[in-house]
């Protein structure tokens, strides 16, 4: 009885969600295949630093909820994951972080960083559309 | 899980600037309260409203205990300043003044003065002053020296330890390497006229491009010529950058405890050890071996000594030093033979960021001359449960460790769930002596002092 409440809820809550995101159901399913590739991504590349909650280390590595930069122009956000960065250049509330940002050009594919990117901005409390792989070519372009 | 707010009696204070009576009369009427239960004790943060059994203080003379840090039998913490912010390192003077340097400033000041004018075990005087923030702090002879993350400064104190130049401190040393990464100068005195400072590496092990997979490490790494180790200044002398400065030791990532050691007459550091083996080299490290990996080491160190760092890590299970796997390590290989060995290995990334050998008379005599050592807490374990957030004790005799290292003051995370996730309410950065033979911690996440006594 229990599990029959709780699964008519969630049903009801994701009916819920999906109307309220108002992209055709079609387009959900492969939202929710990158986001599944993404995770996988995000645990073996970026979890280490920004830890499994997302919420970073103090000090050391930036949080990725609600940034500006993560929920931001998306092909700038690509180019953060594709170049790097040094250190000390983000700042939230004051705080500044001491960990470079490893570049990812060379060891990630276009699809694996729209595919992490889509993950990033629908977790750790983000609602955000998906990034796509032409998104990250625009950025890689854009780098020359 | 939210705390309630409290006005703490420091930035109360320092708000107020000058007005002194006035907060001196809430502070009792407060204790008070406090005493007879019926309201939360100020100060002693949000854990601990009751009294703990058998600690109910003397009227007027003691402040409340901080229940929630657990010592060893015997022992008793409470919080003497809350609110400070990243309040790093922190050094007691000969009277009882309290100075603690802030990573970033707090109301415009980098350094806090606190000093307890009642007796009451509280600072009800608190200034600011340094327009800097950083970690480095120490007292000697006449002098508080305090760091930013490429300087070192120097005021004068007197008789009283009131800072007489508060805006004009004299640069000891300038223009040191700041590029971020293991930014902190922590420094040391010793007796004979030197300054220590860390100059950390900027970079995690050296490779071409740092913590990217597949960058391979340089040979040599070009880092070690102006970070990476220990250098030695003059205590007295204005104005020292590298040219006059020596390279003490090198090989070290990056030091942030570090204290003279005044029974053996030499410097002991701890080394921050090397990130990131499994995220790096997968096929060579699992992620549990990764969360263990490498140990962080205590050194001691003598002009000229050679820790290894980039080439080698020291790996505590194996006892021996591994080359590294950007160096063609492959987790079993050796390497850097005439390299040091560390004096004690503690467990991977716990980031010791305080170290004291005990010289008081006040706790039990197994204490005397061992070392303490503040662990911050890690980062870099996982997908395995992070560790650390507590203070350890390793006892010495003779100038070496006589016995296995042990947690002393635990549960700053504020509990097993808080110290797994890495989301810990204190991490324990500074630690210092006070004149009575008590240590002080401080923590750099909310700014808290705790002040740890003992009585039989
Ligand atoms: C070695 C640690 C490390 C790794 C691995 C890492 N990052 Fe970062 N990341 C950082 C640091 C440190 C910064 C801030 C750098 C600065 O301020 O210059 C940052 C910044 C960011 C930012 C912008 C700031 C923010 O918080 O919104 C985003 C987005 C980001 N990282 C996403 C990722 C993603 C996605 C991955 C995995 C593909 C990843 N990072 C891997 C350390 C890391």
């Amino acid at each position: 009885m229990n599990r029959l409440f709780v699964m008519a809820s969630t049903a009801l809550l994701a009916f819920l969600l999906m109307s309220q995101t108002q992209k055709p159901a079609a387009k959900g399913g492969a939202l929710a295949a990158s986001i599944a590739r993404g995770k996988v991504v995000y645990e073996s590349t970026c979890q280490p630093c920004h830890m499994a909650d997302g919420g970073g280390a103090p000090n050391m590595n930036p949080p990725l909820s609600r940034t500006k930069w993560v929920l931001g122009d998306k092909v700038k956000l690509a180019q953060i994951v594709l170049k790097g960065l040094p250190g000390g250049q983000i700042e939230i509330d004051g705080d500044t972080f001491h960990n470079p940002m490893p570049a990812q050009e060379s060891v990630l594919s276009d699809q694996q960083i729209a595919d992490v990117l889509t993950f990033v901005r629908n977790n750790f409390g983000n609602k955000a559309s998906a990034v796509t792989v032409a998104e990250v070519k625009a950025s890689r372009g854009r780098m020359k | 899980m939210k705390q309630p707010t409290k006005k703490s009696p420091t930035s109360e204070r320092t708000n107020r600037g000058s007005r002194t009576s006035f907060p001196h009369k809430t502070l009792h009427l407060a204790m008070g309260l406090c005493m007879m239960g019926l309201f939360a004790c100020a100060g002693n943060s949000d854990k601990a409203p009751a009294p703990a059994a058998g600690s109910t203080p003397a009227a007027g003379a003691e402040i409340p205990k901080d229940t929630s840090i657990k010592l060893p039998s015997g022992f008793s913490a409470s919080i003497v300043a809350e609110g400070l912010g990243k309040a790093r390192h922190i050094v007691i003077a000969p009277n009882g003044v309290v100075f603690v340097k802030l990573e970033r400033l707090k109301d415009g000041k980098g350094i806090y003065r606190l000093q307890d004018t009642n007796g009451d075990g509280k600072p009800d005087q608190v200034t600011g002053f340094g327009k800097f923030g950083g970690t480095g702090i120490a007292i000697k002879k006449g002098y508080l020296y305090a760091s930013s993350n490429e300087d070192v400064y120097r005021f004068k104190l007197d008789d009283n330890f009131n800072v007489t130049n508060p805006d004009n401190p004299e640069k000891i040393v300038t223009g040191l390497i700041d590029r971020h990464q293991h930014e902190s100068k922590s420094i040391a005195l010793d007796n004979d006229g030197n300054l220590y400072v860390n100059i950390g590496a900027y970079s995690n092990s050296c490779q071409l491009q740092d913590r990217t997979k597949g960058s391979p490490g340089r040979q040599p790494c070009p880092i070690l010529d102006s970070a990476g180790g220990i250098w030695q200044f003059k205590a007295d002398q204005p104005g020292q950058t590298y040219g006059t400065g020596v390279r003490y030791a090198t090989g070290l990532r990056n030091v942030v405890g570090l204290d003279w050691n005044t029974a053996t007459n030499t410097l002991f550091v701890m080394q921050h050890g090397r990130d990131q083996l499994h995220d790096l080299f997968p096929d060579l490290y699992d992620t549990k071996q990764s969360a263990e990996l490498p140990a962080e080491c205590m050194y001691e160190l003598h002009k000229g000594s050679n820790c290894g760092w980039p080439y080698i890590y020291y790996d505590e299970f194996q006892h021996k030093k591994i080359l590294a796997p950007e160096y063609g390590g492959d987790s079993k290989k050796t390497g850097a033979e005439d390299a040091q060995d560390p004096v004690v290995a503690f467990p991977g990334h716990l980031a010791p960021n305080g170290l004291l050998f005990y010289t008081g008379n006040q706790f039990p005599e197994k204490y005397k001359n061992g070392a303490f050592v503040a662990f911050h807490g890690s980062w870099n374990r996982a997908p395995e449960p992070q560790k650390g957030y507590f203070v350890a004790f390793v006892p010495f005799s003779n100038g070496k460790p006589s016995g296995e290292w042990e947690v002393f003051a635990d549960n700053f995370s504020g509990g097993p769930d808080k110290t797994a996730s890495g989301r810990a309410t204190y991490r324990p950065c500074g630690l210092a002596q006070g004149p009575d033979g008590s240590i002080y911690v401080t923590d750099d996440s909310k700014g808290n002092v705790w002040k740890i006594s003992y009585k039989k």
